[in-house]
């Protein structure tokens, strides 16, 4: 890897890769020409999952170390913005949490808190070791939390201590794949038969 | 008839997005002025001190990357292998010493970088945090191509560095250092005589020197209040003796003095790196010590100056091949008792702009 600016890039390299997919106004010309192509059926839980997985709005919350590799996340070289990914300052308007570093006996509660104020609904990355398991500081350690999982439903684990920007990129996509196949209007539709349904017993008792 | 009026409790984190972590802050506020401010400390102890007695000597090299300070890892291994050092007799080669020297302070700089970004996103100037950490990466990148790692590297061993850099490492390194000088030269035009800054900057949170010395203030902050003292001069350790440099001093003892003082360490740190890669000998950068080594019975406490300040290890030992007490005196912790005093009798909006001056790391302030 090139050290940024320092290294002029060498005479006589191929250029850099671009993506093969076609770019959005070369495809909309195909469709376009085609009978009828102008029009795309999708369903609405699709749709809606799309737009969804693409604007994932972290929680600004930083524990420890990992924080500041979720910070070079956000900043000049990997740059999580393109992905949708733009770090909101509370809890009221964010998605996902990131619990990037060890959360101590103290802390815990808090992050609890914090994960019941998000709006549904929402996702929990866990990032790095200590917030995984305890990493190092799993044996002869009295005041860290042994997994953050023991308090909020996590959704990804990246590994890592601390996992490099990179890895953090991953399991973000993981979670966007993972949002794109969830059945989330289903589901809310069944809970709130669920809840009609359960209403007029409780009545009856 | 005069208004009835009371004092108002305002809770800040510890979630917020400009306290540098986990720190909590109780702000009693009289209308929009700051009457006392109580910092609430310990949601990020990680016992790390206990942890160390149930490790190897050898061991708590990486122990010290997590558990202290972790935007100064190498900082971290610096004065624990000193400790061990100093306690056990070991002689560290020449070329070890050297590599240490430059480690050291391209890990200052790093983590000054991390500071002037995170502070400047508080202050809403959000051109310098995207600055700042293009060349923060491009240290990571030097750091990864010697030890591996990015932020945790456990290079820094007893008796030594782990290995030497690979062959065109310097080089790298110079030319890194020629591109940095003119980034610093582009931040403080960006910032010395931006009048937003300075209005947000200049003669606010001071501090003097009489309550710098009584609260225990290191580093920079204790030197933008006039403290004219620095480990690295009145202390030397490694080969510091042999480098020439600079130790910026202010009076003043506001924001913005304790900004020029981070910026001036920035160049100072650069001119020691190259000043140390050009006499850096050859030969072997680590003494041969065995894995389970023994330190003999006894204690020792040294200091080394760490980005934030004075950074001691007080070390017991038992004979034995674990320390049997290992005290860390962090400078962010004693930074943080200067916090109310500089805090009283500001604005509720200042309350950021002197909490990101003063540059703690919580990991640092509770261990």
């Amino acid at each position: 890897m090139s050290i940024g600016f320092v290294e002029p890039r060498p005479e006589g390299l191929p250029e850099p890769r671009r993506s093969t997919i076609a770019p959005v106004a070369e495809a909309v010309e195909i469709l376009d020409s085609l009978p009828g192509g102008g029009l795309v059926l999708t369903t609405v839980e699709a749709a809606l999952n799309w737009g969804r997985a693409a604007s994932l709005w972290p929680l600004t919350f930083g524990l420890a170390c990992c924080a500041i590799e979720m910070m070079a996340a956000f900043a000049s070289r990997f740059d999580l913005d393109r992905m949708g990914v733009i770090p909101r300052a509370t809890p009221r308007q964010a998605d996902l949490m990131i619990v990037a570093g060890r959360a101590t006996l103290k802390m815990a509660p808090i992050v609890r808190r914090l994960w019941e104020q998000m709006p549904e609904p929402r996702y929990v990355i866990s990032m790095g070791s200590c917030a995984t398991c305890g990493g190092p500081f799993y044996y002869d350690n009295y005041s860290i939390l042994k997994g953050i999982d023991q308090v909020v439903p996590v959704d990804v684990y990246v590994p890592g201590c601390p996992p490099r920007p990179e890895a953090l990129i991953e399991g973000i996509l993981k979670l966007q794949e993972q949002i794109k196949k969830e059945p989330f209007l289903r589901r809310q539709a069944a809970a709130a038969l669920a809840a009609r349904t359960a209403r007029p017993q409780a009545a009856r008792r | 008839m005069a208004l009835r009026t009371e004092e108002l409790m305002l809770n800040m984190g510890p979630q917020h997005p400009s306290t540098h972590g986990v720190l909590r802050l109780v702000v009693t506020l009289d209308g929009e002025n700051i009457v006392d401010v109580r910092p609430d400390i310990g949601y990020l102890h990680s016992s790390v001190e206990k942890m160390m007695e149930y490790r190897l000597y050898v061991q708590n090299v990486s122990l010290a990357d997590r558990g202290m300070d972790y935007l100064i890892a190498m900082q971290n291994e610096q004065v624990y292998c000193y400790a061990v050092e100093r306690l056990a007799g070991i002689e560290v080669p020449e070329r070890g010493r050297y590599l240490r020297v430059i480690f050291d302070e391209l890990q200052r700089l790093a983590s000054h970088l991390v500071w002037l970004g995170t502070w400047g996103i508080d202050l809403g100037a959000t051109t310098v945090f995207l600055w700042c950490f293009r060349e923060r990466e491009m240290i990571l990148d030097l750091f990864e191509k010697v030890t591996g790692g990015r932020l945790h590297h456990a290079y820094f061993r007893i008796g030594g560095v782990y290995v030497d850099p690979p062959p065109g490492w310097t080089d790298e390194v110079k030319r890194f250092l020629d591109y940095f000088d003119d980034r610093v030269e582009e931040y403080d035009k960006l910032l010395t005589a931006n009048p937003i800054f300075l209005a947000r900057t200049k003669g606010v949170g001071v501090i003097n020197r009489r309550e710098a010395v009584a609260m225990g203030a290191s580093g920079p902050v204790g030197r933008a209040s006039g403290i004219a003292t620095d480990v690295r001069k009145i202390e030397p350790y490694e080969v510091y003796d042999r480098m020439r440099f600079d130790v910026p001093v202010f009076t003043e003892g506001d924001c913005f003095a304790r900004y020029r003082v981070r910026l001036e360490e920035m160049r100072q740190s650069a001119r020691i790196v190259r000043q140390a890669l050009k006499e850096l000998p050859g030969g072997e950068c680590r003494a041969r010590v065995p894995m389970t080594m023994k330190a003999p019975r006894g204690e020792v406490y040294v200091r080394t100056e760490s980005a934030r300040g004075d950074l001691g290890v007080y070390l017991v030992s038992d004979g034995d091949d674990m320390p049997y007490r290992v005290k860390i005196r962090a400078p962010s912790f004693s930074n943080l008792y200067a916090l109310s005093e500089m805090m009283r009798g500001w604005k509720i909006a200042d309350v950021i702009a002197i909490l990101g001056s003063i540059d703690i790391v919580l990991s640092d302030v509770d261990r």
